[in-house]
């Protein structure tokens, strides 16, 4: 930490003086010129990588940055806070009037305190459904620390349509499974939820990535060693009883939850046997009579302490991770950054400012700094953990992809997690650049990409568009986490030069596609339909990437080593 | 002329030749080695002056003490066994010759007013450090001091002090006095087997339990009955006599400030006293030591009447008392010290000029004594573990005498004094606020103590003008137990407090980088804390929610008790096991320890005791039900008689049990009528606090 403080002190020091001319000027004049072996204490060697700013928040440009993102940040800001509510009032007044506590509140009793919750997609299915509204897509996930394991949570919401599962709701469902396998994290499964969402069905249940594939993931985390437990605080029927019945651990609330494979209503329909929903599938009939559950809980703070408990006693590793005294936070200001980032993505975003409202110290070893300088590679700390950096400071070239296939070879070799900044909008094209053969070379970013085995984050800060999203792990390279600022776009390509190619092609254009277009790429609509993990404030990239990073390096987690496909030379 | 330095130098060797001439002029034996037969502070305190004289200490401690600070002072410490066994003389007699002690300090309490062991002593060659046996002897045996103290021209109360002890003659004797009168146990003291009859339909009842106590605390019951005073003030004088006939009186102390006929604030000199009255009270008191041949330190008692300036004595204490700190405190000398001196022949180091001049240059000092015990309920005794123990700084001016540190069990075998506060000033309204506010530094917990109640008491305007008298306390118990309000603040600290608590415990990789910090669009996480401002059933709730919005800002709001209050953006510091927060309105310290359930938090010179209410699932959880139609133990205690028969029915506020806890006597009534179904314990045994003491038939309704 002191060297980096006195980093600092240096690179007040050089201000004034241009950087080339800065390591002359410290040598005095009676001192030998010759430079052999002259020690250099760690703050001068530090100062090199230490990221200057020349952000000025007075300007004009970061004005009207700031106001336009300010706009976007309080309208996410309103939405984000509605969602939180859950359903609707009467729902939510009838479910505590049952003494139940809201799935929020039930996850911040869950875990510990002092601890975030990084909350997963809390847009899904935001003005996804024309006949329904389902704020968070019916049922809250994120990463939370319980007992000082960090886990996955899984908490439907029974005030949204009776927590049922609408199509979104098995992605988001499934998503969160994902993470948990990936990143090897214990899945706590809070079960209020009257099922499959009848109607939607077709959307729900047939396919392979629908409501069975829930219970697969169960059957096969269980199989890698990754704890499955569960805590039935409302319904669990049909399908959904499979939720604690493939747990590890189950737990129930008395007179609250209830599991069976049919209710009573079809229970009698079947066979004519007419009985109670408590001895039908009630936590007392389930905890002492089909052992279906382990442990009976009073009610639900009770179910939740019980939970705790049975996190406390998986014996999961608790890994040693950097001590908070090792890092430092950066510089800069990360507040600036809604000043840096822009709604105008045609603008181009100094990617190294962005950086260094990121990293430990705003220090930043640039790798191959002068050479293919549209994608800016090098390695950082984040909260302590080293990261390999790899961000997009223009259009991809030849030059600038086999930089980031070079950075990716190293960082996979040396374990060491990267981070895609992801503004692109997409490789260059053109005569020059095909002969140069953008083509493979592209290719090659790819297959880096895609094989490269250690945990990858990516945060979407500006646009998205064509190969560039792949070349940039998109959703599809399966980085570990995928947030997006508020700013962000996502699309095949700009709304304009979309409307242009197929009025190039000579298709006929609805006047209404370029406005749809610029809709679809927006990232609510994209955090909507789960093509990433969250739309996030520019400001907490840090703080978000450093609850990615001890989610995917801690606990179980050990490094998998890459073996890269064939790269076309 | 010499210069002034030189001419001080000369003055000191005048004195001290002096001194030296003096000493050899007497036949001295000094004293190398001492058996501390005592525990606690005293035992402590004894021990200090002695190792200061390079006297060689030997402690005794029981099986409950093993671990105490007075065993735990000096290499030469010897095990008695069972807890009572600090009055087993021979045994502590022999263990003295077995160690090779020269001499027996028997402290206070126990067995330092026992004539029957100062004799054997004596008669084993140890030297007793206190008065003659035979003054012990005249002085215990009440009705023989006061036919002394008359002959001797000291005043006493009227009274019957006769061997018949017939109820039916007493209460004859008591008509004579004329009502209210006392009735006390001849060989009680300190309030023990002592009770006030107001009047004669309550005489025998009061009689009998005095007597009870009596038997239970000395093995003695037989009383004397004598005139109470209603509004009196108790003013004692500090005596020391040698072996030359010398009697000298160290000034007086005022010890009315007490409850249940136990002293609680002690000061020196005695407030608003004429000093010709003043003189008369030394001059007495000396004429009552010299009556009976006394040496050593001793306190003449005497009953002094605020309306007419009439003083009585009552009795003679015939040992080193608890508050003779103030005493020395006024008179810059040590009374321990004294004590060796005079018990290894050397006379008396100060004769009585000088220490009128010393008492009249210094100035004042009161002690409080800090007690296990908790005022708000008739100031029953408690015991426990201090889990938590932080004291004011010391300096020349404040003095604490203390027997236990951190950690440490105030046992219920014993007397529940945990420390004695003597603090001094140049005047007494300077020495009452710096009482106050060395008390303000005084932080227990683990066990209820009068800590919060000497407060009030110092900021009392009509102790502060001196107007004392030891019916002080009933007088004022409105102003002393007016209800404490607790501002929103303390609710939100104890919340904070618990919070950083945990949060420091876990050290895990959840205090870690981006922990703590908000996360996303509109984060919020509220947890909600309960407390309530006491243990009764009825006891207000209030609510505390805290919501973490980044490393160490919360938005706290505190609700209920009439209360609604958010404060936001509070930076909360830990600094365990205190914590330092910034409101935006000001800054709070508070120390937040906790036991249980049990939160006590110290903040701007106040104790707050909270309790944090169970969640809503913990009686069904964990199987506890009330025990409804029974009757508790209130502390760990003994019983001593159970006062009812299985299968009585008893009227609410029938007396049902008494115990005895702290060497003190309570009287548990019946919480209801009813039927008793059950006497759970019989006389002797022991019980720990919330034991069912009295089981009640179902009433079927």
């Amino acid at each position: 930490m002191a060297t980096m403080r006195a980093s600092r002190a240096a690179l007040r020091l050089s201000k004034p003086v241009s950087r080339s001319r800065c390591h002359p000027s410290f040598l005095s004049s009676r001192s030998s010129f010759r430079g052999i072996a002259t020690h250099c204490p760690p703050h001068q060697a530090n100062a090199i990588s230490v990221l200057p700013s020349v952000v000025d928040p007075s300007s004009e440009e970061y004005k009207e940055n700031a106001r336009q993102m300010g706009e976007v940040m309080a309208k996410l800001e309103e939405l984000t806070r509605k969602i939180h509510q859950g359903g609707p009032p009467k729902a939510r007044e009838k479910h505590v009037a049952r003494r139940k506590m809201l799935p929020r509140d039930r996850i911040t009793a869950l875990i510990d305190p002092g601890t975030s919750f990084l909350e997963l997609s809390a847009l899904a299915g935001h003005d996804l459904y024309p006949d329904a509204e389902v704020p968070a897509g019916g049922i809250i996930t994120g990463v939370g620390v319980i007992e000082g394991v960090t886990c996955m949570v899984v908490a439907n919401d029974s005030t949204v349509k009776g927590g049922t599962y609408y199509p979104i709701t098995v992605k988001k469902h499934l998503r969160a499974q994902a993470i948990a396998q990936e990143n090897n994290l214990p899945c706590v499964y809070l079960v209020d939820s009257g099922g499959a969402n009848l109607p939607h069905q077709a959307d729900v249940f047939p396919d392979r990535e629908h409501f069975g594939r829930i219970f697969y993931n169960q059957a096969r985390m269980s199989s890698l060693g990754i704890p499955q437990i569960s805590v039935v605080m409302g319904p669990c029927t049909a399908g959904g009883a499979y939720v604690p019945a493939m747990s590890d651990e189950s737990i129930i609330v008395d007179g609250q939850g209830h599991i069976f494979l049919a209710g009573p209503p079809l229970v009698k329909a079947a066979t004519g046997e007419v009985v109670s929903a408590e001895d039908l599938g009630g936590g007392k009939m389930h905890s002492s009579v089909s052992g279906v559950t382990d442990y009976l809980a009073v009610d639900d703070a009770h179910a939740l302490v019980l939970a705790r408990r049975s996190i406390s006693n998986l014996n999961w590793p608790k890994k040693v991770l950097p001590r908070p005294t090792t890092y430092e936070e950066p510089l800069y200001d990360p507040e600036e950054l809604v000043g840096i980032a822009s709604t105008n993505l045609r603008r181009p975003l100094p990617i190294h400012e962005i950086i260094a409202r990121i990293v430990d110290g705003s220090v930043f070893s640039e790798f191959k700094r002068d050479y293919g300088s549209t994608l800016v590679t090098g390695f950082a700390h984040i909260y302590g953990h080293k990261v390999g950096i790899v961000a997009n400071n223009g259009i991809l070239f030849s030059t600038s992809s086999l930089k980031g296939a070079h950075f990716i070879e190293l960082c996979c070799q040396r374990q060491i997690p990267l981070i895609f900044l992801q503004n692109i909008s997409g490789f260059m094209v053109g005569t020059d650049a095909e002969r140069e053969g953008i083509a493979k070379n592209g290719a090659k970013l790819v297959t880096a990409v895609a094989c490269a085995n250690v945990p990858k984050f990516t945060v979407v800060v500006g646009a998205s568009n064509g190969a560039g999203n792949y070349g940039m792990c998109g959703r599809a390279y399966a980085p570990r986490f995928l947030w997006m600022w508020p700013n962000a776009k996502i699309g095949v390509m700009g709304s304009e030069q979309l409307t242009a190619v197929m009025e190039t092609v000579g298709k006929a254009v609805d006047p209404e596609l370029k406005a749809r277009i610029e809709r679809e790429s927006e990232a609510v609509f994209s955090s909507a339909r789960l093509w990433d993990d969250g739309v996030i404030p520019p400001s907490h990239t840090r703080r978000v990437l450093g609850l990615g990073l001890m989610a995917a390096v801690g606990g179980k987690n050990e490094p998998v080593p890459t073996k890269f496909g064939v790269f076309r030379m | 002329m010499i210069p002034a330095s030189r001419s001080r130098a000369f003055a000191r060797a005048i004195l001290s030749s002096q001194g030296s001439r003096h000493l050899s002029s007497t036949s001295t034996s000094p004293i190398t080695s001492v058996l501390i037969a005592n525990r606690g502070e005293i035992a402590l305190r004894v021990g200090r002056t002695a190792s200061a004289l390079g006297v060689r200490c030997t402690t005794i401690y029981t099986d409950p003490d093993a671990h105490s600070q007075h065993a735990l002072s000096s290499p030469f410490a010897v095990n008695l066994g069972a807890a009572n066994a600090y009055l087993d003389g021979e045994r502590i007699i022999s263990i003295a010759k077995e160690q090779g002690c020269e001499a027996l300090h028997p402290g206070y309490g126990f067995l330092s007013e026992n004539s029957a062991f100062a004799k054997r002593c004596v008669e084993e060659g140890l030297v007793f450090i206190g008065p003659p046996w035979k003054a012990i002897e005249a002085m215990g045996n009440k009705s023989r001091s006061k036919d002394i103290m008359i002959k001797a021209g000291v005043p006493c109360i009227p009274g019957y002090h006769g061997s018949n002890q017939e109820p039916e003659y007493l209460l004859e004797e008591a008509k004579k006095i004329g009502f209210p009168v006392m009735v006390k146990a001849v060989k009680g003291g300190g309030g023990k087997g002592m009770r006030i009859a107001l009047n004669e339909q309550e005489f025998l009842d009061k009689l009998e339990s005095a007597k009870s106590e009596g038997r239970n605390s000395f093995g003695d019951d037989v009383m004397l009955v004598e005139k109470y005073i209603g509004t009196p003030r108790h003013i004692e004088v500090q005596i020391f006599a040698d072996k030359y006939g010398n009697a000298v009186a160290l000034g007086e102390r005022d010890c009315s400030l007490q409850r249940r006929h136990q002293k609680i604030l002690e000061e020196a000199p005695a407030p608003n006293l004429a000093e010709d009255i003043r003189q008369d009270l030394w001059e007495k008191a000396r004429a009552a030591a010299l009556a009976v041949g006394y040496e050593g330190a001793g306190t003449v008692e005497f009953i002094f009447d605020n309306d007419t300036n009439e003083f009585f004595f009552m009795e003679m204490n015939t040992r080193l008392q608890v508050e003779h700190p103030v005493t020395e405190a006024i008179t810059g000398e040590d009374l321990v010290s004294w004590q060796f001196k005079v018990a290894a022949g050397e006379p008396l180091p100060l004769d009585q000029e000088t220490i009128a001049q010393r008492i009249a240059e210094r100035g004042w000092a009161i002690e409080a004594r800090i007690y296990a015990e908790n005022p708000s309920q008739n100031f029953m005794p408690d015991s426990g573990k201090l889990i938590h123990l932080r004291t004011p700084q010391v300096s020349d001016s404040v003095r604490i005498d203390a027997g236990f540190i951190e950690g440490d069990t105030i046992s219920s075998n014993y007397d529940g004094m945990i420390a004695k506060l003597i603090v001094s000033g140049p005047t007494r309204e300077v020495a009452i606020r710096k009482l106050h506010a060395a008390l303000q530094d005084y932080e227990v917990v683990g066990l209820s103590t009068n800590i919060e109640f000497l407060k009030k008491i110092c900021k009392s305007p009509a102790f502060i003008r001196g107007e004392v008298e030891t019916g002080y306390i009933q007088k004022y118990n409105e102003e002393l137990f007016a209800p404490e309000i607790v501002e929103p603040e303390t609710f939100a600290q104890a919340a904070l407090g618990l919070l950083a608590k945990e949060l420091s415990g876990s050290g895990v990789s959840t205090s870690l980088g981006p922990h703590g910090q908000s996360i996303g669009f509109a984060p919020s996480s509220q947890r909600q804390f309960t407390f309530l401002t006491s243990l009764a059933l009825d006891a207000e709730s209030v609510q505390v929610f805290v919501n973490q919005s980044g490393g160490k800002v919360f938005d706290v709001t505190v609700k209920g008790h009439g209360v609604d209050k958010t404060y936001n953006n509070v930076v909360c510091e830990p600094h365990t096991p205190s914590i330092s927060t910034f409101f935006p309105h000001t800054r709070i310290e508070s120390t937040v320890i906790t036991d249980g359930d049990k939160i006590t938090l110290f903040q701007r010179g106040r104790q707050t005791q909270l309790t944090l209410a169970t969640p809503s699932w913990y009686e069904k959880a964990l199987g506890l039900k009330d025990v409804t139609n029974s009757v508790l133990a209130p502390m760990p205690c003994k019983v001593l008689r159970n006062e009812v028969k299985e299968g009585d029915a008893v009227e609410k506020d029938q007396a049902l049990v008494v115990i005895e806890s702290m060497k003190m006597e309570t009287v548990i009534r019946s919480p209801q009528k009813g039927v008793v179904a059950k006497l759970v314990h019989k006389e002797g045994d022991i019980c720990k606090a919330g034991t069912v003491l009295v089981l009640f038939e179902e009433v079927s309704t």
